[in-house]
């Protein structure tokens, strides 16, 4: 009763044509039908935040999100962020302040982290604090992390000048 | 846990919808954001036959100003809400309350007709439309009804909505000179559903209130508009005054326990509410002090 979709959607600059059931959620497609498994699954009820990524620009819960929903939509996951270099230094700075720890909520991390660095790099601890409040760290890893944002804000805006 | 199989379909127009909903009927459920939904597939708290998704109708979407009426479509997303100029302008309470809701990624998605339509009695939106007098608009095979929002939320993720309609738009007065709002919850993270949150709406006429519309939530099964305010209305706001406003309030109170906070601790949180809202409205900061928390 419940038959298989056709899809066509980009992930990571690529053009992905695919067959999915509709209960199928965006996280669980890209892990387990494209290999990527950076996205991360925690909880699947949107708490957590470890399979965020970016749909059409904007941060999202892959878990709650069908991939259904995703036809013709722009995707972005970890390894595309990671593979353009366009975290390089974010990456950097979670390794030179220890905000890796287990890891598992990183990608979910790096994503949201890049999310508010791209919207505003004037954002002080609390603002970076609020913005990633939606991303759990089971290690609580917490202040490095934010250690690591900020000190990536103040180096890009560094930059900028 | 993973969602139970259902079958899906996309919407492509309001009247392709409602054509839908009367095929599927008790069969289906509307698929907005999918912020709520989503969550309870997942957990198996729903398993519908049919998902109807609404996402890509584009006549739900948009914030208009005319006259003096603005209106909100059912798909506009939270963080549309916290960027709208419009609705900053004239419907200041629902930019600063949506600050509170949730986080980034789920404002990206989520949506204000998702939220009003599933009803959590602890969200944010249904009592704040509740204290901005809104009307909720919803389409059915028969046409629309117009509905008052402190009449459309009847209990627990319950409303007035019946299985063939849609949520389609709310509308609500632009914010009148001499106004003010108040917004505030009790949460344990930021984001996070509150134990106890007030979002107000009021007119003042010089150091009195001539109109105060105060919308509580999670302290019972539905938003409250708290009739207590009438104690508050039209005459000098004195420690008694507000006092006699709280033991109101707490006789309309019906909180529920949780592993959040008891019954007790969200009356005496509802309290502390009422005494930063007035405080704040009036510019009285001593009707506020040694209440705070």
């Amino acid at each position: 009763m419940t038959t298989p979709v056709a899809i066509s959607l980009t992930v990571n600059g690529e053009r992905v044509d695919a067959h999915v059931l509709p209960r199928l959620n965006l996280a669980d497609f890209l892990r387990e039908q494209l290999n990527l498994t950076g996205t991360h699954v925690g909880c699947e009820h949107g708490v957590c935040g470890a399979c965020t990524i970016r749909v059409n620009g904007d941060i999202i819960r892959s878990c709650l999100l069908l991939a259904v929903q995703a036809e013709n939509a722009t995707v972005e996951t970890i390894e595309g962020l990671s593979d353009s270099g366009e975290i390089a230094d974010l990456q950097a700075a979670f390794r030179e302040r220890n905000a890796l720890q287990c890891g598992y909520c990183t990608p979910g991390m790096l994503m949201a982290a890049q999310d508010i660095l791209v919207q505003d790099l004037d954002a002080d601890r609390e603002q970076i604090r609020e913005h990633l409040s939606g991303n759990y760290c089971r290690c609580t890893g917490y202040h490095a992390i934010i250690d690591a944002v900020e000190a990536t804000a103040k180096a890009r805006k560094a930059l900028r000048r | 846990m993973k969602a139970s199989a259902f079958s899906y379909t996309r919407a492509s127009s309001v009247t392709d919808a409602l054509k839908l909903l009367a095929q599927y009927g008790d069969d289906a459920k509307v698929l907005s954001g999918g912020q709520s939904l989503m969550p309870a597939l997942n957990l198996r708290l729903s398993a519908p036959a049919w998902i109807v998704d609404i996402g890509a109708i584009p006549e739900l979407r948009g914030v208009s100003v005319s006259g003096q009426i603005l209106r909100i479509g059912a798909l506009t997303r939270h963080v549309d809400i916290l960027k709208s100029p419009e609705i900053t302008q004239h419907a200041p309470l629902l930019s600063e309350a949506m600050t509170h809701v949730a986080h980034p990624a789920i404002r990206n998605k989520g949506t204000l007709g998702g939220n009003l339509a599933h009803a959590d009695p602890a969200s944010e939106m249904p009592a704040c439309v509740i204290a901005l007098d809104a009307t909720i608009v919803v389409q059915g095979q028969s046409g629309e009804r117009r509905i008052p929002a402190a009449d459309f939320f009847t209990g627990i993720y319950e409303t007035v909505l019946a299985p063939g309609e849609l949520l389609v738009a709310v509308e609500m007065p632009v914010k009148r000179p001499h106004s003010a709002h108040f917004f505030h919850e009790y949460a344990r993270r930021k984001g996070d559903y509150a134990m106890v949150g007030l979002g107000a709406s009021a007119v003042l006429d010089g150091d009195m209130f001539a109109e105060l519309r105060l919308g509580f939530f999670a302290v019972g099964e539905k938003p409250l508009l708290a009739t207590a305010s009438k104690h508050l209305i039209g005459k000098p706001v004195t420690a008694a005054v507000l006092a006699e406003a709280q033991a109101a309030l707490d006789d309309e109170l019906d909180p529920q326990e949780d592993q959040q906070a008891t019954a007790g601790m969200r009356r005496y949180l509802a309290r502390q509410l009422m005494a930063r809202c007035v405080a704040d409205m009036l510019g009285r900061p001593e009707l506020n002090a040694g209440t705070a928390v």
